[in-house]
C-alpha cells in the first residue's frame, strides 16, 4: 500500500505540474508558488513512501493478553464460613469477617485450595509447594476492609500452558491448534457488588459476593485476535467445568475476562496497552477485542498515539504481606506430610492428581479413536454442551456408522439448533428419534433426501414418529422399477437436447435429468438406481 | 515442733543455703492441705518441692532478673544514619492517595520527614544474609477449614451498624471521590 501511494504521489505531482503550467501560463509567479506548495506536500508523502519501501513495511498486528477471574465453585467463601449463592436477599450471606468488622480473622477454605491445585495441574502448571498471601490495598466502597487478600509474590501455581483450538481456514473446517502460556494462578477474594443510583447520588452496596474465592489466571500476551481469545476462553470454560472448580457462566459473572490489547509491528517493542473489561459472553469478547485492535490501528495510521485511559493495576505499590496467614504448604505425597497432622489439614498433590476427571482434550482424542471421526468433528462435539452425549446415544441405537451420524448431528441438528437459538437439551428431536430415522434410511425404506424432509417434520411436530410421517405423506422409497423406468423414459423423451448433450460427452447434464426425475417422484426414488437407468437410456 | 513451724524453718534454711535457688512460697494454707494427706505424702511432696526449682520472681534476696539495672539503650547518632532522602511533592500526593492521610501544611510534611528519619534507624542493623520476616506466624501451620456453612444470615445486625441504609443495602457516596490536586488545595 505504501509503495502504491508513493507511485500515486509521484504521478500526481507530475500531472499537477503539467496541468498548472498549461492552464496558467501567464501568471508564472502564482503558479510557481502553487506548484511548490502542492509539490512540497506531495513530495513529503512521496519521501515517506520511499523510506517505507526500503524497509519492507510490516502490517500492524494485534497483541492480546487475558486476565481471567474464575469464581471457585465451593459451598462457602474463601476466608469465612458464609454461603456462596448466586441470588439471595442483599447482605444475607455476609459474616462478620466479610463485613470486615474489627476483631475478625481470615480462615482459609480447604476446598478452594484443592480447586486451585486441580486447575493448576489441569493446565500443566508448576505448583508452588509454599505460597504466600498478600494484601492489595485500594479504596472502594465495595471493599469494606480497604484491602483484598491475594497472592501476588508467590502464587499457588505458575508457568502453565493452555492449549486451545478453533476452526479456521478458508471454509472454517480446519482445526488450528494453538497454545497460550499461563503466567500464574492465584487465589484471591472477590469484592462486593455496588449499584449506582445516580438520581440520588449514592451507591448501594451488597456484600453477598464479598469474600467469595476467585482464581485469577494471568495469561501471557500470546494471542493476536479476538477469535483466538474467544477460543482460549471457551477451552478454559470447558476445562473448569470438567474439573468442577468453576461453572464458567460468563453471563452470571462466574467467569470474568479482561483483555489487554495493543498493536505493534512484528519485531518492534509492544505498543501502549488498553484494557477491555465487563464482557459477558465469548462472542462479545471476540468482537470487543477486534474492535479495539481496529481502533488502535486506525489511530496509529493517522499519526496519533494510543492513550491508556484505564487505571493500571499492574502497579507495584499498595502490597504488603498478609500478617494473619502463615504460608500455604502443599505436600507431594502422603509420606512427605508431617506425621502428627490430621489428614484434613494437608493437601497432597498426588491425591489431587489422581482425582482429576477426564479433561476436554482427552475426551476429544477418545472420541476420535473410538468412533473413527475427524478431529474437527470431535472438536464440535465437545464444544457444544451435551452434544457428545447426544451423539453417543444415537450411535448406540442405530445401525448407521458413526461417520454418517456425525454428519447428521454436526450439520443438520446443530444447524437447526443454532437457527432457533436452542441448546442441545432443548432439542425437539431426541436421540432415539434420530436413531429410528437413520435405521429407516439404512434399511432402504427411505432415501437420503426424504430422510432430511422427515427430520424437518419431526422438528416441527415432535409428537409423531418417523414411521407415521412416512406413511401419512407417502414418502416411502419407490422401488417399483417399472414405475421408475416409465418416469425416466418420460424425462428423457421430453428433453431431447439434454440427451444429445450427454451423448456428446457432457456428463454433467445427467444431474439435471436426475433432478427432474426426483422432482417427479417427490424425492422418493433411489438415486443410485435412477442414475444407472438414465445412463442406460442415454448411452 | 508443729508441722507449720517445721515448714517455716526449712524455708529459712533453704534461703540461706543458696541465694540463686528459687523455691515455691509455701503458704500456711497449702501446708495445712498437705497435712490432711498421709504423712508419707507430705514428706514426698515437700521433697519434690525442694528438688524442682520453680522460676518465680522472688522480691527479696537472690534476685537476678533479666531486666538490666542500668539502661543500655544508646541513641543512634545522626552520622550513623544513611543520608536523608528528600520527599518530592508527587510522592507526597501518592502517599495521600494510597493511605488517605492528609498532609495539609508544612507542619505535616515536617512530621512526615521526622517519621521517615526515625524509621531510618533500622538501616543501622546489619541484615546481610537474613531473609525478611513476614509475620511471627511464619513457622506455624496454616489451618484449613472444612467447606461447611457456619456463618452469615445476620443482615439485620450488620445493617444496624451503618448510619445510612436503603432496603437492606449499605449506602456509600457515589464512586470514588478523587482527591483534589496540589494546585486546587
Amino acid at each position: 500500500m505504501a509503495a502504491s501511494s508513493a507511485g500515486i504521489g509521484t504521478l500526481l505531482c507530475k500531472n499537477i505540474n503539467k496541468q498548472i503550467e498549461i492552464f496558467y501560463p501567464t501568471n508564472r509567479r502564482y503558479t510557481w508558488c502553487v506548484i511548490r506548495r502542492i509539490c512540497t506536500s506531495i513530495s513529503r508523502f512521496r519521501c515517506q513512501g520511499q523510506i517505507k519501501r526500503k524497509s519492507a513495511p510490516k502490517e500492524l498486528v494485534g497483541v492480546v493478553g487475558l486476565e481471567v477471574h474464575a469464581q471457585i465453585q465451593s459451598i462457602t467463601k474463601l476466608f469465612s464460613g458464609s454461603q456462596v449463592r448466586f441470588q439471595a436477599p442483599p447482605n444475607s450471606l455476609v459474616s462478620f469477617f466479610d463485613a470486615s468488622l474489627p476483631g475478625t480473622l481470615p480462615v482459609l477454605n480447604r476446598r478452594c485450595v484443592e480447586a486451585a491445585v486441580m486447575t493448576g495441574l489441569a493446565l500443566d502448571c508448576v505448583i508452588n509447594r509454599k505460597s504466600l498471601f498478600d494484601r492489595k490495598h485500594y479504596f472502594y466502597a465495595d471493599l469494606p476492609a480497604g484491602y483484598q487478600i491475594t497472592q501476588q509474590r508467590r502464587p499457588i501455581a505458575v508457568d502453565g500452558t493452555l492449549t486451545y483450538s478453533h476452526l479456521g481456514g478458508t471454509r472454517r473446517n480446519t482445526l488450528i491448534t494453538k497454545s497460550v502460556r499461563i503466567k500464574q494462578i492465584q487465589l484471591e477474594q472477590d469484592s462486593g457488588k455496588s449499584l449506582h443510583d445516580d438520581r440520588r447520588g449514592q451507591t448501594l452496596i451488597d456484600l453477598n459476593r464479598a469474600g467469595v474465592g476467585l482464581m485469577e489466571l494471568v495469561m501471557e500476551p500470546d494471542m493476536s485476535c479476538g477469535e483466538e481469545a474467544a477460543a482460549a476462553v471457551r477451552e478454559l470454560q470447558l476445562i473448569l467445568q470438567a474439573l468442577g472448580t468453576c461453572q464458567g457462566h460468563m453471563d452470571e459473572g462466574q467467569l470474568r475476562v479482561d483483555a489487554n490489547v495493543s498493536v505493534h509491528r512484528p519485531g518492534d517493542p509492544w505498543g501502549v496497552r488498553t484494557e477491555v473489561k465487563n464482557i459477558n459472553s465469548g462472542r462479545n469478547l471476540a468482537r470487543a477485542i477486534d474492535y479495539e485492535i481496529q481502533r488502535q490501528v486506525g489511530v496509529l495510521k493517522n499519526g496519533g498515539t494510543v492513550q491508556n485511559e484505564t487505571r493500571s493495576f499492574d502497579r507495584k505499590s499498595g502490597f504488603m504481606p498478609e500478617p494473619n496467614l502463615p504460608p500455604l504448604i502443599v505436600y507431594d505425597r502422603p509420606s512427605t506430610a508431617p506425621p502428627c497432622v490430621h489428614p484434613s489439614q494437608v493437601v497432597v498433590l498426588e491425591e489431587v492428581r489422581a482425582g482429576l476427571p477426564e479433561l476436554p482434550r482427552a475426551r476429544r482424542t477418545r472420541l476420535v479413536e473410538s468412533y473413527d471421526i475427524l478431529p474437527e468433528h470431535s472438536f464440535t462435539l465437545v464444544n457444544e454442551d451435551g452434544l457428545t452425549d447426544y451423539f453417543e446415544a444415537v450411535v448406540k441405537e442405530t445401525k448407521a456408522g458413526p461417520r454418517k451420524v456425525i454428519g447428521w448431528v454436526n450439520q443438520v441438528l446443530l444447524g437447526l439448533l443454532h437457527h432457533h437459538s436452542l441448546s442441545v437439551s432443548q432439542s425437539p428431536v431426541t436421540p432415539q428419534m434420530l436413531a429410528q430415522l437413520l435405521n429407516l434410511q439404512e434399511n432402504g425404506q427411505i432415501s437420503s433426501s426424504v430422510a432430511k424432509q422427515v427430520f424437518q417434520e419431526l422438528w416441527r411436530a415432535p409428537g409423531k414418529t418417523a414411521q407415521q410421517i412416512i406413511q401419512e405423506q407417502d414418502l416411502g422409497i419407490v422401488s417399483n422399477t417399472t414405475e421408475i423406468h416409465r418416469i425416466c423414459q418420460k424425462v428423457v423423451d421430453s428433453h431431447p437436447d439434454q440427451v444429445q448433450a450427454i451423448r456428446g460427452g457432457n456428463k454433467k447434464v445427467l444431474n439435471k435429468l436426475m433432478g427432474l426425475v426426483q422432482k417427479e417422484t417427490k424425492g422418493r426414488a433411489d438415486p443410485v438406481l435412477v442414475r444407472s437407468i438414465l445412463e442406460e437410456k442415454t448411452s | 515442733m508443729s508441722v507449720v513451724n517445721y515448714a517455716r524453718t526449712l524455708q529459712k534454711v533453704i534461703l540461706n543455703i543458696g541465694p540463686r535457688c528459687y523455691h515455691r512460697w509455701v503458704t500456711t494454707a497449702s501446708v495445712a492441705l498437705r497435712i490432711r494427706d498421709s504423712k508419707q505424702n507430705f514428706r514426698c511432696r515437700l521433697w519434690c518441692g525442694l528438688l524442682t526449682p520453680v522460676h518465680y520472681q522472688y522480691s527479696t534476696e537472690g534476685n537476678t532478673s533479666k531486666v538490666p539495672s542500668v539502661a543500655t539503650w544508646e541513641p543512634v547518632l545522626e552520622n550513623q544514619l544513611p543520608p536523608a532522602k528528600q520527599v518530592p511533592a508527587d510522592l507526597v500526593d501518592k502517599l495521600e492517595r494510597l493511605a488517605l492521610v492528609d498532609f495539609p501544611n508544612q507542619e505535616g510534611l515536617v512530621c512526615l520527614k521526622k517519621a521517615i528519619r526515625f524509621a531510618d534507624q533500622l538501616h543501622v542493623v546489619d541484615t546481610e544474609g537474613v531473609d525478611p520476616m513476614d509475620s511471627v506466624l511464619e513457622n506455624r501451620a496454616l489451618y484449613l477449614r472444612e467447606d461447611v456453612v457456619a456463618e452469615g444470615d445476620c443482615a439485620d445486625r450488620l445493617l444496624q451498624l451503618s448510619k445510612d441504609t436503603v432496603e437492606e443495602y449499605f449506602v456509600a457516596p457515589p464512586g470514588n471521590i478523587p482527591l483534589p490536586g496540589r494546585e486546587e488545595c
